[in-house]
């Protein structure tokens, strides 16, 4: 029973890393005020990338590399256009997301259905003997451990470093920063090209560890959307953000489950699932933060107390262009 | 000094770094694009593909045109075209075809079809203007959704008999599908259906004051709201609009041209159509152009794989990067503008 719960926990772990990975990417970019809606599009063409290299040189690691240099790259084409020539950087990025996807399918067509590295498993010495945490956290692949790490230096960074507040700055109150002398423009590329490769990261965790391989649907389609919904879920906030991508992870867990125990249901249905989830996720949280359900709940005694504290919105910079006052 | 316009500029660019995506591929630059564009043009039957990807295209294009005009970001049409595509194919699936005469039959099923789209763009306008969640993420959410439903019909309740298949539900008896055209089983109807949508929507954004409240709302919301033009009702408006001739594309695409509902359905046709949009910036007089140019990529495309052992999702490509070539290209302020109202 508990070897169950650790073994789904460890899939929980595993299935919800490259969500972690992406969405802590665009939390980093859009924290600067950088709305990259390529995300998506980015992780199939880095998971593309990441596949071709690792099985041309053999080293699933030069794979990884690669991956993250892909989504650098497309964030690098969203920055020229958005940032430098002022496109309207929704469009570009929605763009850039049809784009890659396509330019992965097209590019990856001699390595699909091919075999190649992945990034394996590692054993922690010390921990994996540990009868419930060994299975959960001791024997995992490297990509768990990469969006853990990725967690905690994130937030170190945000909350914790001077670094890390001239980011919030420049997405928050840009014109304040700048009159402060911080270099708007240049953070919020620097930060872009970062929350890009963490995109490509995250690709690289799909076809080197979590979906192996590389195909024509490769099976991580619709993720960057998740991680982009993900991060309005955890209100831009790192540690909340990662527990978004677990509770998807979650549900694709669940589905696999209930796929076996449901033999007639197609097995399409389940993977569209957490699609529909995503909706009245975003549903919940924008309804609690808008202002007209607070007012609605704070005179009533017991659901007064419960809505507690408004959730945290977006930053100043992107407020209302992703999370919207109601028309 | 004149420039050339700009659209040359725009197409020097994609051209360029299509050239380059191929090199990398290591496909023969040339022979490639001759298949790409050959495939679309070169023969009778060739137009007639284009042509079948071209209703869909323009009917979704001219339907992106009224969401854009009240500032939307509807990229739900997928999901609305495999709704029609199911309505059409659930309403022709009641009446007995010995027994009920065809065309008010197919004249319902294609009502239906927009009635479908519709509904499920309302659903997103819905969630936008009552529940604050961004129409890019219902959108999304629901295209995967009506692809969900849609496998679901075709693998349960309306599956072939004695087998189920991904190949689709049973075909739709010869009366209730629109008659073929030159002898071919491809009905051509939908063009005309889809110019006149497309007259009908340019007439509503121009010439009626409802165009201009959707300029409005997406011009200044608050200013719209203030002045009593209460844009939630425009924005469902405009989403059910859009959402209707969607649907009536998949209706099309089920009486005219599958003759049965089939997985994906939808054909990209959806994601498509918002690239023809964004590359003529709006311009509607543009539009019909750039669909027919992205319908012969779409014909031409289906010959890759075959002829070349490449990938069909190279037309994506080569519509993603024009669509980045041209918006540069206008930042850029490369060549003359060749519209007076683009932005």
């Amino acid at each position: 029973m508990t070897e169950t719960l650790a073994a789904n926990l460890a899939a929980v772990l595993f299935a919800g890393a490259p969500l972690a990975l992406a969405a802590l990417g665009e939390t980093l970019s859009e924290r600067a005020g950088v709305i990259n809606l390529s995300v998506d599009g980015t992780i199939l063409f880095a998971a593309m990338a990441a596949f071709a290299a690792a099985r041309t040189t053999g080293n699933a690691w030069l794979g990884m590399a690669a991956g993250a240099l892909a989504g650098a790259l497309v964030a690098g084409v969203l920055a020229v256009a958005g940032l430098r020539l002022k496109a309207p950087i929704l469009a570009v990025g929605f763009i850039l997301t049809l784009l890659c996807r396509d330019l992965a399918y097209f590019l990856g067509h001699p390595h699909a259905r091919q075999p190649g590295p992945d990034l394996g498993v590692w054993a922690i010495p010390g921990l994996a003997d540990i009868p419930f945490l060994g299975t959960v956290i001791g024997r995992q692949s490297p990509v768990v451990y990469l969006s853990l790490a990725a967690l905690a230096a994130i937030t170190y960074f945000l909350y914790r470093t001077r670094a890390g507040l001239c980011l919030r700055a420049a997405g928050e109150a840009p014109r304040a920063a700048f009159a402060r002398g911080i270099p708007v423009q240049r953070l919020r590329t620097l930060y872009c090209l970062v929350g890009g490769a963490f995109s490509g990261i995250a690709g690289a965790a799909y076809s080197l560890g979590v979906k192996p391989g590389w195909g024509h649907p490769q099976g991580a389609e619709g993720a960057g959307w998740i991680a982009l919904a993900i991060v309005i879920f955890g209100g831009w906030r790192p540690s909340r953000v990662v527990l978004g991508a677990y509770f998807f992870a979650l549900i694709q867990v669940a589905g696999i489950h209930l796929q076996d125990s449901l033999p007639g249901v197609p097995a399409t249905i389940f993977q569209i699932a957490p699609f529909p989830v995503m909706i009245v996720t975003l549903l919940f949280i924008n309804i609690r933060r808008s202002g007209r359900f607070r007012d609605a709940v704070q005179g009533l005694p017991l659901l007064g107390r419960l809505a507690g504290k408004p959730p945290a919105g977006a930053p100043g910079a992107l407020a209302g262009v992703l999370d919207q006052d109601a028309a | 000094m004149t420039k050339p316009p700009r659209a040359l500029a725009a197409l020097g660019i994609a051209l360029a770094a299509t050239l380059g995506v191929l090199v990398l591929a290591q496909a023969p630059p040339l022979t490639t694009l001759a298949v790409l564009f050959g495939g679309g043009i070169d023969s009778g039957a060739a137009w007639m593909k284009t042509l079948s990807a071209f209703i869909p295209l323009f009917l979704c294009a001219s339907a992106l045109l009224v969401t854009y005009a009240a500032g939307l970001w509807n990229i739900g049409v997928e999901g609305q075209i495999t709704m029609g595509a199911i309505f059409a194919t659930g309403l022709l699936r009641l009446p007995d075809p010995a027994a009920f005469p065809p065309v008010p039959a197919l004249a319902l099923a294609l009502a239906g079809a927009f009635c479908g789209g519709a509904l499920w763009a309302l659903l997103s306008g819905a969630l936008r203007v009552h529940g604050r969640v961004h129409e890019l993420f219902s959108g999304l959410g629901l295209n995967f959704a009506a692809t969900g439903v849609g496998l679901w019909l075709i693998l349960g309740p309306w599956k072939r008999a004695g087998m189920a298949s991904l190949s689709g539900t049973e075909p739709l008896d010869e009366a209730f599908r629109l008659p073929g055209f030159a002898g071919k089983p491809a009905s051509m109807f939908g063009v005309l259906v889809a110019v006149a949508a497309f007259a009908l929507v340019v007439w509503l954004l121009r010439r009626t004051d409802w165009g201009l409240k959707l300029a409005a709302v997406r011009q200044n919301l608050k200013a719209a709201r203030l002045i009593g033009l209460s844009p939630g009702r425009r924005m469902l408006e405009a989403m059910a609009l859009c959402g209707g001739l969607a649907g009536l594309a998949g209706g099309l695409l089920v009486t005219g041209l599958y003759h049965r509902l089939i997985p994906s359905i939808s054909g990209n046709f959806g994601y498509t159509a918002i690239l023809a949009v964004l590359m003529v910036s709006l311009a509607p007089w543009a539009v019909p152009l750039s669909c027919l140019f992205f319908a012969v990529l779409l014909a031409g495309a289906v010959q890759l794989p075959m002829a070349l052992e490449l990938d069909s999702s190279l037309s994506g490509v080569i519509q993603g990067v024009l669509v980045l070539a041209f918006l540069a290209a206008g930042r850029l302020g490369l060549g003359a503008r060749f519209s007076g109202d683009g932005s």
